[in-house]
């Protein structure tokens, strides 16, 4: 079966000056990951998941080795270049939601649509089928401080793919929900991963993902320790 | 993009609101405080001036070396003339003809026999033409306490306390008894028909105010004067500039061998104005120096916090895909905009407050009053001025300071991983 490659990394390695020193966050990671990948980073705290995922969406840049996201080398990109990647390619999803308080759910999913300059009226389309994904088409013009943190995650995830990116980095996304919430939010994953094909990469330690993962890569100390690929996991068809 | 921001900016009140109250609040306050030392200080000089010595002053050497003798025997003559060409040479002031004379009024009853009498100190300045400018000076509209101004040159102004010295009503007459500038002994009759207060301490208990027509008249010095007072147009008094027009004007006028030549002195060259003026200058200079700094300080942190408080924001838009020029120009527009609408609003009313205080003024006669009388003519009143760099000395607060708080907190942007900027918000 024919698959394009939409993360592949090679002899990654990256350090952070602490004081005069150096603290190596990764070391020697070698990584492919192939279109329509439902993929999680799984190791303790401290281990480099989160590091790993900036690499990959080009927030961080590493100390040694090859990055290549979406068939570009990261290494030869510019910060602008690689701004372009996220904006049209990518989607994040962060622990903490990160929505801008002051606008509602809609105008949250909107921007990434603004920044690609897309017509007002696609926009509307757009925005509005990725909040009916989410379940939220209720809420479309409150604001994040009147939403539960369920629904806050929902919009962040509405954000994050509304521009139907290749790639979805998602960074502990459950951390702040209960476990109902949890598994709502993993089901809607599983389905826009089902029909849109997008790739998905979460950094997590939560077993209640972990459930829905189809390849699960440990981390440790900055190194891959196992690559697993899970048969019958809950996200099966 | 430029939309969702400005959307952005309204709602959030800590954002907008705020900050462009906190540079509107610090820009009227450097632009009420230099207006407000401007008028104080001018409002001084202006004061001295109306009675003495006008920002620059023509006599000739000779009446200069004998002035507090008021010796009119000693004037300029062809006075039209000598005015006619300093407006030419120099028309950024203008200029108007005094006589400063002295003598005794008498105050005669329905028989014509004396009521009373009293010494006088008067001066015969130009109401009538319009250039002259003097009843604005001289802020008589707002000084009179009773009657009405002069029509003509037999009418006569009195202080209050002249008046009310002397027994006399709006109406009567007055006769002046004194010596023309030929030192004949002459007589004049004034009618009275309004009394002023200066506030100017003990000056204008004696003082008379008359149509240097009538002055003309009463002392036979037809074309003469006492001397020509200049003031700038602006009326603002800047000693830089009264130097240098002194400095200039003699070179040219006047003549160290003839003793009726003209020659022009500056208002800082009369008693201790001139160490007056230094000081004067050298203070309000410090003080809304020192005070300038400290809004700029003050500025520029809240600049620096209002960018700091988003790095959770400028993570998630580097995030989703704006490059860091973006992010940064944007914060940067935001931050002139802001410093741009409170400056705006800042300076309006700082101004409005000047313009009050330069209209209304502090009267603080009664603090005066307690302090014992001055040496100096001093003004009983504050008054605030506004002068033309009020309407832009606010802009160095409030945009420039606010721009570069924004820039500095915006560098981080690009000083750090990108990756940092979310960690410093995820807290
Ligand atoms: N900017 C930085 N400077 C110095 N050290 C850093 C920096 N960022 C991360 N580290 C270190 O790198 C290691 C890996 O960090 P990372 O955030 O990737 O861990 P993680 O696996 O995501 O952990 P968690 O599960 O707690 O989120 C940690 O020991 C961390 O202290
Ligand atoms: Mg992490």
């Amino acid at each position: 079966m024919e698959q394009n490659i939409v993360i592949k990394i090679k002899n990654l390695t990256k350090r952070f000056p602490v004081g005069g020193d150096y603290f190596t966050a990764l070391q020697d990671v070698d990584l492919t990951l192939n279109e329509g990948e439902f993929t999680g980073l799984v190791g303790p705290s401290g281990s480099g998941k989160t590091t790993l995922l900036n690499i990959i969406g080009g927030l961080d840049s590493p100390s040694k080795g090859q990055v290549s996201v979406l068939a570009q080398a990261l290494n030869d990109t510019t910060h602008k270049e690689r701004a372009q990647l996220r904006r049209e390619n990518m989607g994040f999803i962060f622990q903490s939601y990160n929505l801008l308080p002051v606008y509602t759910v809609f105008e949250n999913v909107e921007l990434p649509l603004i920044l690609n300059k897309i017509d007002s009226q696609e926009r509307r389309q757009k925005v509005a089928q990725a909040i009916e994904w989410v379940g939220l088409s209720d809420k479309t013009n409150s604001r994040p401080a009147m939403l539960s943190g369920g629904e806050c995650q929902r919009t962040a995830i509405a954000r994050a793919i509304v521009h139907q990116p290749a790639l979805v980095l998602a960074d502990e996304p459950t951390a702040n929900l209960d476990a109902e919430n949890s598994h709502h939010i993993m089901k809607i994953m599983v389905q826009l991963n089902q029909e849109l094909s997008t790739s998905f990469v979460f950094a997590t330690h939560d077993e209640k993902i972990m459930a829905y993962l189809r390849r699960i890569i440990h981390l440790n100390d900055g190194q891959i320790t196992k690559d697993e690929k899970i048969d019958n996991p809950k996200s099966a068809a | 993009m430029i939309k969702f921001l400005t959307k952005g900016i309204l709602r959030d009140r800590s954002r907008s609101l705020f900050p462009v109250l906190v540079v509107m609040l610090a820009v009227a306050m450097i632009i009420f405080f230099q207006g407000f030392m401007n008028g104080t200080l001018n409002g001084m000089f202006l004061d001295s001036a109306v009675v003495s010595t006008g920002h620059v002053k023509i006599m000739t050497r000779a009446y200069k070396e004998e002035s507090q003798l008021l010796p009119n025997d000693l004037a300029l003559l062809e006075t039209k003339q000598l005015v006619d060409k300093v407006s030419q040479d120099y028309p950024n002031h203008f200029w108007t003809p005094r006589i400063t004379f002295g003598g005794l009024l008498d105050v005669p009853d329905e028989n014509g026999e004396t009521k009373a009498q009293g010494p006088v100190f008067a001066l015969g300045i130009d109401f009538f033409s319009s250039g002259s400018r003097q009843i604005e000076i001289w802020k008589l509209e707002r000084r009179l306490v009773g009657g009405r101004l002069p029509e003509n040159g037999s009418e006569a102004l009195l202080s209050a306390s002249l008046a009310r010295k002397l027994g006399l009503s709006l109406g009567e007459t007055v006769t002046l008894i004194g010596s023309t500038m030929y030192n004949a002994f002459t007589t004049y009759n004034f009618t009275v028909v309004g009394t002023f207060k200066l506030n100017l301490g003990p000056l204008d208990r004696q003082m008379m105010l008359v149509d240097i027509s009538g002055a003309r008249l009463a002392l036979d010095m037809e074309g003469a004067a006492s001397s020509v007072l200049g003031y700038a147009n602006s009326l603002f008094y800047d000693d830089t500039v009264a130097v240098a027009l002194r400095q200039q004007y003699n070179k040219i006028n006047s003549d160290t061998t003839d003793i009726f030549s003209p020659i022009m002195v500056a208002l800082r060259d009369s008693n201790q104005m001139g160490v007056m003026v230094d000081w004067m200058n050298a203070a309000s200079g410090i003080i809304v120096g020192v005070f300038l700094v400290i809004a700029m300080i003050v500025l520029w942190n809240m600049g620096l916090m209002n960018g700091l408080r988003r790095y959770g924001e400028i993570g998630m838009r580097l995030a989703i895909g704006e490059s860091k020029g973006q992010v940064y120009r944007s914060m940067i527009m935001e931050s002139v905009i802001i410093g741009f609408i409170g400056t705006v609003f800042g300076t309006a009313m700082g101004l409005g407050l000047t313009y009050y205080m330069q209209e209304v003024g502090l009267d603080y006669s009664a603090a005066m009053e307690s302090l014992g009388s001055s040496e100096f003519i001093f003004s009983n009143v504050f008054y605030a001025q506004v002068t033309p760099e009020l309407y832009y000395i606010g802009f160095m607060p409030g945009v420039l300071a606010t721009v570069l708080g924004t820039m500095l907190a915006g560098r981080a942007i690009y000083k750090r991983e990108m990756a940092q900027l979310f960690k410093e918000l995820e807290t």
